[in-house]
């Protein structure tokens, strides 16, 4: 038999761990996704689920104690305080969402385009970004909304922006690494432009830590909503996120605690989740790695 | 006091790793002998389990989430299996020495090289600082770095390639072990560089009469230092033998395949490499019976694919195929020089 | 060679600017490719051949443009590589592939076998799609992987396996000239020849010209019947790789053939080596003369003042070494019996 290539035979390929099995092992991640999946339930299906109307006041109930008819008591204005935190987990969600998408959409072209070009562009880039990381992010986020005037939007789009910083750190790190990766090379020698490479090479390989840097910061931003909410430069009455309740029931805290502890329980709660799922995806991310010996 | 007793004897070692399958048996019931005074090459591909081997005989494999399931290992009459870290770290770098397939990850950038041997010296003999630099400065010289006393005054970085697995071998033999372990030393090297390494590794077990179990894939640097020689795939033993018989005569189609498909014996024979077909077989899908037997050409259905096969003796050797006997003289005939 | 030249290189020049040496120095040029000329006929193969630091893998890099030539020329055909403007070049890519080393860090970990064949095609050809799909089918199985693995990542694949997706996608476009960055070291023993024997096959079937770097002069010989060695950034010798590989006229082509140890114990133990000393000089600041001298085992006076001249070998070839000329004045003879006649020889 002559030496020709015998066709590689039908070899059972290597069971490799899927990102979801690793994901799934690990335990407490696991339990912070499920609990996180259950508050995004409830926020979508809020109008089912809350035994009152949020907003109806009753001047025959106002500052009680928990009782069955009002799980977490009601407010100064009688109104009730589960239905109330059960309807403000959509604006919470939806507002952190919101500026953790801003940050995505300014931090991760400037982080590609900074990490792959590199150079002067990059000193540029990195030396603006600098300067904002320096800056404490929530008087950042006060003096933005200082200017745009308070609401909700404009509270989580300065949010946004001062997170698009770490975002772009992130990402141009990954890329600088990712850039000297030897298929970078190869899709240049296959006569790829710059913008495909960045697109279809780089941006796929840089989206594992990514993901953790934004599943963090949906934990950040939601701290920081409240707080701004808190303050009275976010989320504007009627309406109700996690931090304008516990702004608007925390000088009665004295007569009533549960109002006060039930929504810092919740934000906790929901921030913890988010920072664990980050630390679970981060740990599941890690690259396949090659079966040596 | 010497004995009659092999330095290391590994009996029916078996080592294995966890995966989302459960736990793999890596290693399979290795067994084999380091003599006195002897060199011994375990030569296999990647994933044939020789560098685990290797590490679980010195407990290198339990911080590596690994497990050893059964077997033993004795050194110089020890049982190392079950022995505690402390004792072993007393052994390891003293009577055992490691000498790695990188030279730059095992040395430590923040010391000069000196430092780092002296430190080894002391930790296992308790020497003076003075003592130990100087012991250090002749492992160095042992080596043939030239003007060792100042350069032994110089951080890894200032080494090239070579040099630094130079001073690799010079921190191992600081000690005078009884056995070096190399585990593919020559591999990241240039073949000048190799040969001169592969030199030295000869002219030092020479000297001290210490054993050395060099682990390769490369049967050129096994033909070129090993005495006897122990080849595994598939996480076995398959074939054993002393270096002369081994490439006289190899009695396993595995090991007579590699030597085909290597291309210097290729062109002393005139044709094209002759290529083992497939891929190399894996820990969570090892065929039945013959390991090597989807790989084979000699393969015969029922007698290679049912039953496991043995490592039996033959001709003064071990080989674990269920055809050893009927394929000797097919085999020995390949074979360049007869 | 045969026909007209598929690739001509002269007189290359790579240089890397390196840091300056210590503090307030003075910025450096480290010239790592140095006067390099050959060229290869179409279908043709030619092996190049060192060791690291010879900058074999840089003239390859430098061939394709991937990093930037200082001086000299480079032609694909009648085409001019080295003047190349950025879009010129990219157009060229679809003439000149490559394929690297090591198959585990050059494909994407992220894109499908599918779309890492793919890709080539989508950036050169205007194909329809179900078009694209038959040839990367087409393409698969002619480099022995089921057509159906297609769907699948990189990093299901073995090393050997990974290495035939890489000479797949280099071949989709059927250029002219592939380098072959060491495309078999990487491997296991057993796969190697798997590859050397499917490159044949594919230039076979294609005609496309390789050019093979590498640091193995028997893949080298096996692989192409033409060879040049270089050591230092310098090329040292060439010939037809028969001739090189058995009757080596310049002494590290020598060094480098006896300095792989041959799986025969006992014919290890009876040659005469040839065992360099010394390390590979620094190539920022390279020997005067012969750059090989300071590890040459027949170094002469001459070696230090003169760079040596190129001389025709018997059997085809030149070699750069002074031995040619003076001391033992070969003339182009084979260094074989001078070596044997020598004793060698380990310089310490």
């Amino acid at each position: 038999m002559s030496a020709t290539t015998i066709n590689a035979p039908a070899v059972a390929l290597p069971p490799t761990s899927t990102f979801i099995q690793r994901f799934c092992r690990n335990r407490t991640a696991m339990v912070a996704a499920i609990i996180l999946l259950a508050i995004v339930l409830i926020a979508v299906f809020a109008p089912y689920i809350a035994p009152h109307d949020p907003a109806r006041s009753s001047l025959r109930a106002i500052l009680k104690p928990p009782s069955a008819m009002y799980w977490f008591g009601s407010d100064d204005l009688g109104r009730d305080v589960a239905s109330r935190l059960i309807f403000a987990s959509r604006l919470s969600l939806v507002a952190s969402l919101q500026a953790v998408a801003i940050a995505l959409v300014i931090g991760m072209p400037l982080g590609l385009i900074a990490g792959y070009v590199g150079g002067w562009v990059d000193t540029i880039i990195s030396r603006c970004n600098d300067a904002l990381m320096s800056f404490p992010a929530l008087i950042l986020a006060v003096v933005i909304v200082g200017l745009m005037g308070p609401s909700l939007t404009n509270a989580m789009t300065a949010i946004g922006l001062v997170y698009a910083p770490r975002i772009m750190r992130v990402v141009r790190g990954s890329t600088l690494s990712v850039r000297e990766e030897v298929y970078v090379r190869a899709a240049r020698a296959t006569g790829c432009s710059d913008t495909r490479i960045i697109l279809r090479h780089v941006l796929p390989n840089v989206t594992g830590p990514l993901v953790v840097q934004a599943t963090v910061l949906m934990g950040q931003a939601l701290l920081a909503e409240a707080g701004l909410s808190f303050l009275g430069l976010g989320t504007q009455p009627p309406e109700a996120s996690w931090g304008a309740m516990l702004g608007t029931a925390f000088p009665y805290m004295a007569e009533s605690p549960v109002p006060t502890i039930a929504a810092g329980v919740v934000i906790s709660v929901t921030v913890l989740c988010f920072n664990l799922i980050g630390d679970g995806i981060r740990d599941s991310v890690g690259r396949m790695r090659r079966s040596g010996d | 006091m010497e004995s009659d007793t092999p330095l290391l004897e590994v009996r029916d070692l078996s080592v294995q790793f966890p995966s989302p399958h459960g736990w793999l048996t890596v290693v399979d019931k290795v067994s084999f002998n380091v003599g006195r005074n002897d060199i011994v090459c375990v030569v296999g591909e990647s994933g044939s389990g020789k560098s685990v081997t290797m590490q679980a005989a010195v407990g290198l494999v339990q911080p590596k989430g690994g497990r050893i399931k059964s077997g033993s290992v004795r050194f110089d009459g020890q049982e190392l299996v079950g022995m505690g870290n402390r004792q072993l770290n007393r052994i390891r770098g003293d009577a055992i020495g490691f000498i790695f397939q990188e030279p730059m990850s095992s040395l430590n950038p923040a010391y000069t090289v000196g430092e780092q041997i002296a430190e080894v010296v002391r930790r296992h003999r308790g020497l003076s600082r003075a003592d130990a630099w100087k012991r250090a400065v002749e492992a160095l010289d042992r080596v043939h770095i030239a003007s060792a006393a100042s350069r032994a005054a110089e951080y890894p970085h200032q080494f090239s390639g070579g040099m630094r697995q130079r001073v690799m071998i010079a921190m191992s033999i600081a000690c005078d072990p009884k056995l070096l372990i190399a585990d593919e030393p020559t591999t990241a090297l240039d073949v000048t560089i190799q040969a001169r390494i592969l030199e030295l590794l000869r002219e030092l077990q020479r000297d001290s009469g210490m054993s050395v179990l060099f682990i390769t894939h490369d049967l050129g640097v096994v033909a070129d230092i090993a005495r006897h020689v122990v080849v595994m795939y598939g996480a076995q033993v398959v074939e054993s033998a002393d270096v002369d018989n081994l490439f006289g005569a190899p009695r396993h189609p595995y090991t007579s395949g590699l030597l085909g498909a290597m291309p210097q014996v290729a062109l002393e024979r005139g044709h094209d490499p002759i290529a083992i077909p497939g891929t190399v077989a894996q820990a969570h899908s090892w065929p039945s019976g013959c390991r090597f037997n989807p790989r084979c050409i000699y393969r015969e259905e029922g007698t290679c694919t049912t039953t496991a096969i043995p490592l039996e003796p033959i001709g003064g050797g071990l080989v674990r195929c269920a055809r050893a006997a009927e394929l000797q003289s097919t085999l020995g005939r390949a074979m360049v020089t007869a | 060679m045969s026909n007209k030249p598929c690739l001509r290189v002269e007189n290359l020049h790579v240089s890397y600017d390196v840091g300056s040496t210590g503090f307030l120095g003075k910025r450096r040029k480290l010239h790592a490719v140095n006067d390099v000329s050959l060229e290869i006929g179409a279908g043709e193969t030619l092996g190049l051949v060192g060791e690291s630091g010879s900058g074999k893998s840089t003239a390859g890099l430098a061939i394709l443009r991937l990093i930037d030539v200082a001086s000299g020329t480079v032609r694909l055909g009648e085409t001019d590589v080295a003047g190349a403007t950025r879009s010129e070049l990219r157009a060229l890519r679809r003439r000149m592939q490559m394929v690297f080393q090591d198959p585990y860090s050059s494909l994407n970990p992220s894109m499908t076998i599918a779309q890492l064949l793919e890709e080539p095609l989508i950036i050169h050809a205007d194909i329809p799609k179900d078009e694209r799909k038959a040839m990367i089918g087409r393409m698969l199985e002619s480099v022995g992987l089921h057509a159906g693995y297609a769907a699948r990542y990189p990093h299901e694949f073995s090393g050997g396996q990974r290495q035939r997706i890489a000479i797949a996608r280099a071949m989709m476009l059927h250029p002219e000239l592939v380098v072959l960055d060491e495309p078999v070291s990487a491997l296991d023993v057993s796969t190697q020849s798997q590859i050397m024997n499917l490159l044949k096959k594919i230039q076979g079937d294609s005609g496309t010209a390789f050019l093979l770097v590498a640091h193995d002069l028997s893949v080298v010989r096996l692989m192409s019947p033409r060879v040049a060695v270089m050591y230092l950034g310098e090329i040292v010798e060439t010939g037809p790789s028969g001739r090189v590989y058995d009757q080596p006229a310049h002494p590290y082509t020598a060094a480098l053939i006896s300095a792989v140890p041959f799986p025969d114990p006992e014919r290890q133990r009876r040659v005469n080596r040839i065992i360099l000393g010394g390390d590979l000089p620094s190539p920022m600041s390279p020997p005067s003369g012969c750059r090989f001298r300071t590890r040459c085992p027949f170094v002469m006076d001459i070696c230090s003042k003169e760079a040596p001249p190129k001389v025709a070998v018997e059997g085809g070839g030149l070699a750069s070494c002074h031995l040619h000329a003076h001391g033992p004045k070969l003339g182009g003879r084979s260094l074989n019996d001078f070596i044997r006649d020598k004793q060698i020889v380990s310089a310490a």
